[in-house]
């Protein structure tokens, strides 16, 4: 089989172009499936306070810590949900979560998050 | 062998992102601490009973795996694993086959303690060398969180639920563990995905062993348990700091605690911060969780004993 199996048009495929089975014939496909769309948050390291420990590397659940060198090299953006284990783990703080929106430079489309987050407040109190 | 996370790292990542768990879930990260432990040279063959993590790490025409992956039904992955370890082994023998080969079953705690125990009872009993690993949220979390045999008594779930004349589920959990340890087989494991070093070293005697091996790791649900998604490895270690999900192994027979718990804390407290208990803070629901106390102050000073701590 060859070593990139092309999905894009799977839409269109007749039955006798699947395979038999239903196997998927490589393993890891879900590399080129982009789940970073679904983050709210997103990861951002302050490299200055980071000690290369790779906590986070082992409680990630989505495998999006990049290890370039045997240091630590940010998210893998495309797959990382933007749960915010990694920032909670993380020894040093040096990571924490930002709005995704303004991490686009989407401030227009900011949620009034303060105002939410004072709401929250009075609910647990 | 001491192990270090600077050496992990360089391994190769076999549960690749992309997959489609919820963001925080605790399996992937159960599953990543467990095939980080598998032996390097080997090639790993994983069977999914069904569950959150086989239908969301294998959706056609996507797989997480970079490992062989199979999905199985719920009550029967234990059994397709054992016929692949058997057919393995006959092809092994007619020299058809040369690379070493491992097998692994990822099954949830409804696959494990209720649908698919008659399958696993089956598997280690007759010996098939398998490490089969139970990562355990205490429900049926995939259909929306029913109670399962691994639910403790007082917990809300959708076939528990809470109301008059009802607190949430009436009955303590089973001690898969210990029934697993009751087959006799050469290697069973009791562990949580916040303590990544003893779940790695568990990991890693399971893959060693020649024999069937057993993991039972808890893996909190923030969905099902309702907690802050964040607060995965926090309420992991918790569970463990209040006893309720105790750490312990039990090699060839001989039980031991691995994690020498210094300061045990009141259940209360882990029962606080979770949604799903948040009932029995009402007052006419007091009594449950003095129940639910007892029950895993019981429960722990057996270990205790069985340990050879007391």
């Amino acid at each position: 089989m060859s070593k990139s199996w092309d999905v894009s048009e799977i839409s269109k495929w007749g039955w006798s172009k699947h395979p038999v089975g239903a196997v998927i014939p490589e393993p890891a496909t879900t590399n080129r499936y982009v789940t970073g769309g679904w983050r709210s948050l997103r990861p951002i390291l302050d490299l200055e306070k980071c000690v290369h420990c790779f906590i986070c590397f082992i409680f990630c659940p989505d495998s999006s810590i990049l290890v370039e060198n045997e240091k630590m090299d940010g998210f893998k953006l495309e797959h990382c949900k933007g749960c915010g284990i990694c920032a909670q783990v993380c020894p040093k703080n040096a990571i924490h979560m930002m709005n995704e929106a303004e991490a686009l430079g989407l401030e227009q489309c900011l949620l009034p998050d303060d105002d939410k987050k004072d709401k929250k407040e009075d609910k647990s109190a | 062998m001491a192990i270090k996370l600077s050496e992990i790292v360089k391994q190769k990542e076999l549960l690749a992102g992309g997959h489609r768990m919820c963001a925080g879930c605790g399996a992937p990260i159960a599953v990543r601490q467990v095939l980080h432990a598998a032996p390097q040279d080997a090639q790993i063959v994983v069977s999914g009973a069904t569950g959150c993590l086989a239908v969301s790490t294998a959706i056609y025409p996507y797989s997480a795996w970079q490992t062989s992956f199979i999905h199985s039904a719920f009550e029967n992955a234990s059994a397709t694993i054992s016929g692949i370890e058997a057919a393995y082994i006959a092809l092994k023998k007619q020299g058809k086959i040369g690379k070493d080969f491992r097998f692994v079953v990822f099954g949830g705690d409804g696959g494990t303690y209720d649908i698919g125990f008659q399958a696993l009872s089956g598997m280690l009993e007759r010996g098939h060398r398998v490490l089969y690993v139970c990562y355990n949220n205490e429900a049926y979390m995939n259909t929306g969180t029913q109670r399962s045999g691994a639910t403790p008594m007082g917990t809300w779930t959708t076939t528990s639920p809470y109301g008059k004349g009802s607190s949430g589920k009436t009955q303590n959990r089973k001690d898969l563990t210990a029934i697993a340890a009751a087959h006799n087989i050469p290697y069973v494991a009791q562990a949580a995905v916040h303590h990544w070093r003893d779940t790695v070293a568990k990991a890693q005697k399971a893959f060693a062993v020649d024999g069937p091996a057993f993991l039972n790791i808890l893996a909190p649900c923030h969905r099902g348990w309702r907690y802050p998604m964040e607060k995965t490895i926090e309420l992991s270690k918790m569970a463990t700091e209040a006893c309720i999900w105790p750490l312990y192994e039990v090699e060839n027979g001989e039980w031991r605690l691995t994690g020498k718990v210094q300061n045990k804390q009141e259940l209360r407290g882990y029962l606080k911060v979770q949604g799903r208990f948040s009932h029995l803070f009402k007052p006419e629901n007091e009594g449950v969780i003095e129940q639910m106390q007892e029950f895993v102050d019981q429960q722990w000073e057996a270990l205790l004993v069985r340990c050879g701590e007391k």
